[in-house]
This record gives C-alpha cells, structure tokens and sequence, in this order.
C-alpha cells in the first residue's frame, strides 16, 4: 500500500567522471544485455505520471544509444570480448544492482492490516472476557441460550481464521504504486465497524456495568457475524470479481514485436498490470537484444552512396538542412538494392544455424550413449573383474560426457547469440538434471533449441522493477481503447485493452431424424 | 419412318455419328463476366437418367437446359434440349461437367463456336432424304 514511487536510481553515473562515459556505457550495453538475468527482492510497480520528466538514466541512454551505434554491435558481436563481458557483467551487476529500498516497506499494507484483523478477531473475545472480569459477582446467570451461542461463536470464529489465513496470509507479490482502493475500502470497513461495536460496547455495557450477560453474549455473536460478512464482500470484491472475462488485453514488447492476447476481468490499471506481468513472464520468449538489428552493413550502403558539396554559400544551417534533403531524396531515387542482401545475409545465418544444429544434436546423441544408468540388482557376475566398472554420481557422470559436446554448444550458442544466458557451469546442471530423470538428448536440447520464456533464465530471489506509464489514473478501471505501457529500462510493453464483445446466443433445434442426403448427380451451370 | 433416337446415343466402341449444326456465339461482357446465356447440364459425373432433353436415357452428354431469353445464345440460334457435341474444336461427348463449363467460359475467348445436335435435325434431314410419297 505505499503510494510513493520508487526509482531504480542510477547514482553512481553522476559520481563518475565524464572521460570514463564511453567504458560506462560500453557496460551498460552488457548491463541492458543481462537484465533479465540480475535480479532484485520482488516486482515493484511504480508510476510515473506523464508530466514527470524521465528518469535521469532513461534520458541519457537514448542519447548515447544513437552516438555509440556502432560501437554497440562490434561488442555484442565479437568473439573475444565475449568471455571477457560474461565475467565483467556478472561482477558490475552484484556490484553496482541497485538494492531495493528498504524492505521493511514491502510489508507495510501486509502488517497493517494484520495488526487490524487481530483486533477484529480478538473483539468478541474481549467483549465476553471483560464483564467476567469485572464485574462477574453482579452478572446474572446465563444457561443454554447462552452455551449455544458460545459454541457459535466459537466455530465462527474459527472458521473466520482459517479462511483469513487461506486468503489473506500470503505473501505480498507486487507492491503498487497507488492504494489498492478495495483493499483499502475493506480495511476501513472493518475499523469502522470494530471501533463503532466498541463504542456502544464502552458507551452502553462498561459504564453501566450491564449485567444481562446473555445480551452481552448476543452482542459479541453479532460481531462476529459481521465480521464474516465483511469477509464475503473482501472474498467476492478480491477475488471472485474479476474472474469472469470483460476485456481483451493486446501486449506487444516494443523491441521484437512479439504479442499476446490474453483475456481479463474488471481490474483496475494497476491491477491488471500486475496480473500481466506474471503472465508476461511464462509466456514471453526471453528478450535477447542481440537479435534484433539488421546488420549495419546493410542499411549504412543506403547513405553513403552520395557525397554532396557545397559550392558557393557558407550559411551553415542552411546548407545542412538543404544538404540533408538532398540527400534522402537522392537516396530515394537511386534503385534500392539493400533488401537482396537482407535476404542472402538471412538465408546464410540461417543456413549457418542449421548446420551448427546438426552438429549439436549428433554430439549430445553421441555423448549420452557413453553412459547408462547402473541397476543395483544386476548379479556381480555379469560385470566381470577384469573390467569394473566406476560407479559414478549424477553430477561425475554429467561432467564425463560433458566434453565432447562442449565444442559443439558452444558454437550453437553463440550462432543463435544466446551465449549469455547459459553459462559452462549452467549447462552442466542442466545436464545433470536430465540424466537423472533419465531424459533423452532431445529433452536436453529442448532448452537450447528455443528460446524459452522469460522466467527460465530468472533467479527468483530477488526482485524486477517495471515503471508504468499510463494517461490516466492508475486506479481506474479498465476501459475500451485504453493504452498503458510497462517499461522496463530496455524495453517495454504496450498494452492496448478491448472490450469482449456482447455475445448474442441463440437456439436452434435439430432433430435427429432430419439429418437426410441425397446423390447431387443433376447440377445446373449457367455459362 | 424409324424413329432417329438411335443415332445420338452412344454404342461403345462405334463412332459417334450426328447431324449437327455450327452456331457462334459471341460472349457479353457484364460485370466483369463473359457470359454467354445458357445453363448447361449432363456430364459423365452426372446422372443421366434426370436428363428432360436426351431421347437416349443413357446419354451422358452435355444438353443445354435453359436459354436467357434475348441473350447472346438465343440470338445466335441455340435452342433448349440441344445436345452440345463440341466447343472450338474440344469435344464435348465424353466430359464431365465441371470440364465443360470450364471450356465454355475460358475468359481468354470471347467467341466460342459450337456444333450442336437436335431431334429436330435429324428428321429435317431425314425428310429432306426421303421424300414422301
């Protein structure tokens, strides 16, 4: 419930020096590279109002972005900077990772409302136990009415933990950045209610030390039942509301284009935006920004056909702006062959990916035919003394056979650039992990082969910061024609919402006896 | 006289023989279309048997069933019931009847010339031969 936004904030590149910018930078490229991997405590959404000028960070990578074009594919691309980056990036990232901020404010809302519904429940209790002790000489004796409504209001009250405990004891996965508005309603509500039965209870029972203790008794019972009550509004506005589809969310990530559809309930912005990113994280392939480009050599031939010269003025603004139009037109009109060699630059990386795929899976074949799994049972005799065989563990037997596949991974990896999400020591484990559970080659490969969704190449032990960016109120609800974005520093997530439309289902009986054919053998064409 | 339904049905293995006459029809162009202006039916896919024109009721050829009145066809002297036996030089005794509509509405001619085939034919023929007494 914390309304304050929170930064990811970039301190350390105002401290630095300028002359060290190109080196920084030249990180940050890695950095961006290895987002997804380095991690923080929990999701944290925040806002940014649209009036807020950007994050200090945001503005100067794009800047840089366009000045070190160049230099951002040599480094993703080169083979020999490569193992160097890896170290370099892992370190900087434990290093210089923000931490998020104070984790005690995570669980503020949480406690809050734990401290409140400790109260509510210990309430009716407090209202039996005080006259008892108080004033028990005066109470007027109470039989079976009242045991019967001790023992509802002992049930009551049990059934009220175990269903707080089954839908609110959890731990929190996003914090938001505006109030939950019907959290907080129902915070309220129940403050209310607990304070107003309070008052009357000190008003009405302790001042005039009541004795009818059975009215007392009926007093805390009615607490009770609308406490449970309260809990069927929280029940039905928290978790059953949205649950019957109304919008259709479209979500594409803005650097590749890729998109989803997925179908939600009556949420508000932030609301959905929570649930999004939970699927955004199963179903999105991982954002691998070493793919994205076209190569520079092909779109740079486009502007260095022409060199334009200037004869005559030397009016500098002029000349630049007249220079520049001259130029794109030119370049329009000269025959533009830059798509021919897209198209053989494709077919060749392709090509070159399958063979490097093929190479790769005879490898792994290869490898995993050298062991096998040893049964305990087989009579000692079958293994004959003169060769005993060495029992090995998981973990020996996948560094065995893990050699001769080496080679060939690593040039699968690094043809499809995802050589930064699989590290030596990953791969191994991995291997492990399927000799145990006695997989086959290609249950190995499938990790490899495609790229999986985001969440497989997460360390979930800490946190992921998205800032969302809305026109509207992020507490609204969700609206036909909306547009929000969740941005992350990279990249980020359109979202454009779509009501469902009102379905119109008739009827129409078909008896089965109905169903009669004939032979079409006499057909009419009119020519 | 005998009656000339034999000569227009098909005995296997022997030569079709038919007093047939030539009839060009020029296509009209309308919506796009080349249309001619009759409906054909019959075919070897089809059931001869429903065939209202054929005196043969195994005749499997292609009989044209209805004319558009005032169209290219009518003015160009086909009748209804004509038995059609080729279109530009492809034959049309031995087709299905996708395969002939498909030759009668090719979009690359705008003529199509037919031979064409009536009872009628053959009796004026007949009669011309045969004078009677």
């Amino acid at each position: 419930m914390d309304n304050e936004s929170t930064y990811s904030g970039y301190s350390y590149k105002s401290s630095h020096s300028r002359s060290s910018r190109k080196h920084r930078e030249r990180r940050d490229r890695h950095r961006s590279k290895s987002r997804d991997i380095s991690i923080r405590g929990d999701k944290s959404v925040t806002i940014q109002a649209p009036a807020e000028p950007p994050l200090d960070a945001e503005s100067t990578r794009g800047d840089d972005r366009d000045d070190n074009w160049g230099e951002t594919t040599t480094v993703v691309t080169g083979t020999s900077v490569d193992s160097i980056s890896n170290e370099d990036l892992t370190r900087i990232s434990k290093d210089l990772e923000e931490s998020l901020p104070l984790d005690w404010r995570r669980y503020l809302g949480p406690a809050l409302g734990a401290v409140l519904g400790l109260f509510a429940l210990v309430s009716p209790l407090a209202f039996l136990a005080l006259p008892q002790l108080l004033w028990r000489d005066t109470l007027e004796p109470c039989g079976t009415p009242c045991e019967g409504l001790y023992i509802s209001l002992a049930f009551k009250l049990l059934i009220l933990l175990i269903s707080t405990w089954a839908l609110f004891l959890r731990p929190p996965r996003a914090t938001l950045p505006r109030f939950f508005i019907f959290r907080s309603l129902l915070l309220a509500l129940v403050f209310l209610f607990v304070a107003s039965y309070w008052l009357f209870y000190g008003v009405r029972v302790l001042e005039p030390r009541e004795t009818d203790y059975r009215g007392i008794v009926g007093y805390a019972a009615s607490l009770v039942d609308a406490l449970l009550f309260i809990q069927y509004l929280a029940l039905v506005l928290l978790e059953v509301r949205h649950l019957q589809p109304a919008f259709c969310l479209k979500v594409v990530r803005t650097t590749d284009g890729t998109s989803h559809f997925y179908n939600v309930g009556y949420l508000s912005i932030q609301r959905a935006a929570v649930w999004l990113l939970d699927q955004y994280y199963s179903d999105f392939p991982v954002y691998n920004p070493a793919l994205l480009n076209l190569p520079k050599s092909i779109l740079s031939k486009k502007m260095s056909a022409f060199k334009v010269y200037n004869l005559g003025e030397e009016n500098g603004t002029n000349n630049s702006t007249g220079q520049s139009r001259t130029m794109i037109a030119a370049a329009a009109r000269r025959r533009d062959n830059s798509h021919n060699e897209y198209y053989y630059e494709e077919a060749e990386v392709e090509r070159r990916v399958r063979k490097r795929k093929a190479r790769l899976v005879v490898a792994v074949e290869e490898a995993f035919t050298h062991i096998k799994r040893h049964q305990d049972d087989e009579p000692s005799a079958s293994s004959s003394p003169k060769h005993p065989r060495e029992v090995m563990d998981p973990r020996e037997a996948a560094q065995a056979i893990f050699a001769p596949l080496a080679r060939a991974m690593q040039k699968y990896l690094r043809a499809t650039r995802q050589q930064s999400y699989h590290t030596m020591e990953g791969i191994i484990n991995h291997l492990q992990f399927c000799i145990t559970h006695n997989m086959t080659p290609k249950a190995f490969l499938e990790r490899y082969l495609s790229p999986g969704p985001t969440l497989q190449y997460l360390d979930t032990s800490r946190g992921r910061q998205w800032t969302l960016v809305s026109e509207e109120p992020v507490t609204s609800a969700l609206r036909q024609g909306q547009v929000f974005s969740l941005r992350r520093l990279d990249f980020s997530l359109v979202v454009t919402v779509t009501a469902l439309p009102f379905l119109h289902l008739g009827e129409e009986f078909i008896d089965p006896k109905s169903h009669k054919f004939v032979m079409k053998l006499q057909s009419e064409t009119s020519v | 006289m005998e009656h000339p339904k034999a000569s227009m049905s098909y005995i296997p293995g022997q030569p079709v023989t038919a007093v047939v006459q030539r009839i060009q029809i020029q296509k009209l162009r309308q919506d796009n279309n080349l249309i001619l202006g009759f409906s054909i039916g019959g075919g070897i896919d089809q059931d001869p048997g429903q065939n209202p024109f054929s005196g043969d009721k195994t005749d499997k050829g292609i009989y044209v069933t209805r004319i558009t009145p005032s169209g290219p066809a009518q003015d160009a002297g086909l009748r209804m019931g004509d038995k059609i036996m080729q279109v530009n030089g492809w034959d049309m005794t031995m087709v299905t009847h996708d395969q002939a509509r498909k030759r009668l509405t090719k979009k690359s001619e705008d003529v199509v010339r037919l031979l064409v085939t009536r009872r009628s034919l053959e009796e004026a023929v007949k009669q011309s031969m045969c004078p009677k007494p």
